[in-house]
């Protein structure tokens, strides 16, 4: 139970009870960190769309031409990489696949009309939430490979043409999904009220909690603030 | 013998063909012009070539560029290889004749081949950058330029080299610039033996033919004219005394075509790609449309605060 509790439960996640109870879910740093990715790949969406479709180009007016897109979107692309990592590594236990998210993916119909209370109870992450995880990472590692690949300012004498054309084509397929991952995960995050606020102010409502990752609340209230703290320094 | 192009008149005169002329611009619909230009084309017949430069030399002086002098590492080839500032290249290969058991000295002056069909300008992002003109020549916008590189990845040819300086593409012109107000290319104009010639693309085939005629008269049962259908078409061709197999002209392709994956990654991905990230955004309107926003209850955050009450009680 006790290793259950620790890898559910999330770095610095405390309850304070109160009249609404509130739930401290994201530290500062890794709040930062979230934004500084969220960031980096929007400006990657919007200058890598511009040279994807002629019709999009004008995007690259945001960025001050054609020329500075394309010397600057790599360079997004490495600040993208190693913040993602931060966030790969700050969060990748608490998505490892456990046996209710299967249940409650098989209850998508559930989960799409609303209707949580027919939902399992969940930890930090929902089935969903840990689907945007582990395809963005897969995505980001195929991005930034193929990235590289086609970096021809500075890697063009590494590759062959064939090699250099086949990354281009990886590398645009893999951003059209990272960019519907994307919008999947904002929109969840829209759809789902006082979502935001957590990634935003770092807290939740205890209703949220209670709501949308009860397993999570409950991990939390069952451990004691202060064993907490012990727990995660002698760690 | 064809007869050159003849020194035109040192005066004034407006260039024949420009914007209006435009049948394709890279990452824009163009309307092509009602009336296409007579095609021009250069023959280029590697059967003739004695291998002196004079082309390079000629392409250097006239587009004024400044290739880097590089170290003699026992080949011929000078430079290296195609740069932003060598345009055109002879390549010199040693080939022995498994027929003859001839040893043939091959030299195949490499450079753009102005395809009916361009790669590059079909894999350009960059609005106008590369532009093809109703007489067949593909021209480079350089203020246009973004230095994407994507033209490499299109040219079948191994082509466009990347200015390290400028950031932005090069490659043979077919001297447009020339061409426009009645000249024919540099090259052409310095070849001493012929080896290029400029004309109408008509007029090349006709002239091609003859050379080939007599070439086969001579033994070169399969020489021929390069000038690939996979691209359209060329507008600048070879005669080659081995037209079978031009891989051996320092690896002029056999059929070249636009890469099927440069056809895909501009062809459906583009049109894909939009439509799945427009329908995952509308889906998510709709959604919330129909079903509205999920909101945590009343309920929900009495039950929380039972919960947390619970533990400090």
């Amino acid at each position: 139970m006790s290793t259950n509790t620790e890898s559910d439960a999330g770095k610095g996640n405390r309850v304070h009870a109160g009249k609404p109870v509130t739930v401290d879910r994201y530290t500062g740093g890794a709040r930062i960190n979230h934004w500084i990715t969220a960031g980096s790949l929007v400006l990657l969406a919007l200058s890598g769309l511009s040279l994807f479709h002629p019709r999009l180009f004008f995007l690259s007016a945001l960025f001050g031409g054609g020329q500075l897109v394309r010397a600057i979107h790599p360079w997004i692309g490495v600040v993208l990489f190693f913040s993602f990592l931060g966030l790969f590594l700050r969060f990748w236990k608490l998505n490892l696949w456990r046996r209710e998210d299967g249940t409650w993916l098989a209850r998508s119909r559930d989960v799409l009309t609303a209707h949580d209370e027919r939902l399992p109870e969940i930890g930090k992450y929902n089935a969903g939430q840990k689907l945007v995880f582990w395809s963005m990472s897969i995505l980001i590692i195929v991005l930034i490979t193929s990235g590289i690949v086609i970096w021809d300012e500075y890697f063009a004498a590494y590759t062959t043409i064939e090699q250099k054309r086949w990354a281009v084509l990886i590398h645009s397929i893999a951003a059209i999904l990272a960019i519907c991952v994307w919008i999947t995960h904002v929109y969840a995050a829209i759809w789902v009220k006082g979502t935001i606020r957590g990634m935003v102010r770092g807290s939740v409502t205890g209703g949220w909690a209670w709501r949308y990752h009860r397993k999570w609340l409950r991990e939390l209230v069952a451990k004691p603030a202060a064993k907490d703290e012990k727990h995660t320094a002698a760690e | 013998m064809f007869p050159p192009v003849p020194n035109p008149s040192t005066g004034p005169q407006s260039p024949k063909f420009g914007e209006k002329d435009l049948m394709r611009r890279s990452a824009s619909n163009v309307t092509p012009p009602a009336e296409r230009q007579t095609e021009v084309a250069k023959l280029i017949d590697v059967s003739k070539c004695i291998g002196c430069k004079a082309c390079q030399a000629a392409c250097i002086e006239w587009n004024d560029t400044h290739p880097e002098i590089e170290e003699n590492v026992g080949v011929f080839e000078n430079p290296h290889d195609l740069t932003p500032d060598m345009f055109t290249l002879m390549r010199f290969t040693e080939w022995e004749n498994p027929e003859t058991n001839n040893l043939e000295w091959l030299i195949r002056k490499d450079g753009c081949m102005h395809c009916e069909d361009p790669g590059c300008l079909k894999a350009c992002p960059a609005p106008g950058a590369i532009v093809q003109y109703s007489n067949g020549i593909v021209d480079f916008v350089h203020e246009n330029c973004i230095g994407c590189g994507y033209c490499i990845k299109g040219c079948p040819f191994n082509i466009p080299r990347i200015s390290q300086v400028d950031h932005t593409a090069y490659k043979c012109t077919l001297c447009s610039d020339r061409i426009a107000v009645g000249q024919g290319p540099a090259c052409a104009k310095a070849c001493p033996t012929q080896a290029i010639v400029y004309g109408t693309k008509e007029e090349m085939k006709k002239h091609a033919e003859g050379r080939i005629t007599d070439l086969k008269s001579r033994g070169f049962a399969n020489a021929g004219l390069y000038d690939p259908p996979g691209v359209g078409g060329t507008h600048v061709m070879y005669v080659l005394h081995h037209a079978d197999k031009p891989e051996i002209y320092a690896g002029l392709p056999n059929n070249p075509t636009i890469s099927p994956i440069v056809e895909a990654w501009k062809g459906m991905t583009k049109y894909a790609g939009l439509a799945v990230m427009g329908v995952a955004a509308v889906t998510g309107f709709l959604h919330y449309m129909v079903n509205g926003p999920n909101r945590v209850t009343e309920e929900d955050e009495e039950a929380a605060e039972r919960l947390t009450g619970d533990r400090s009680s």
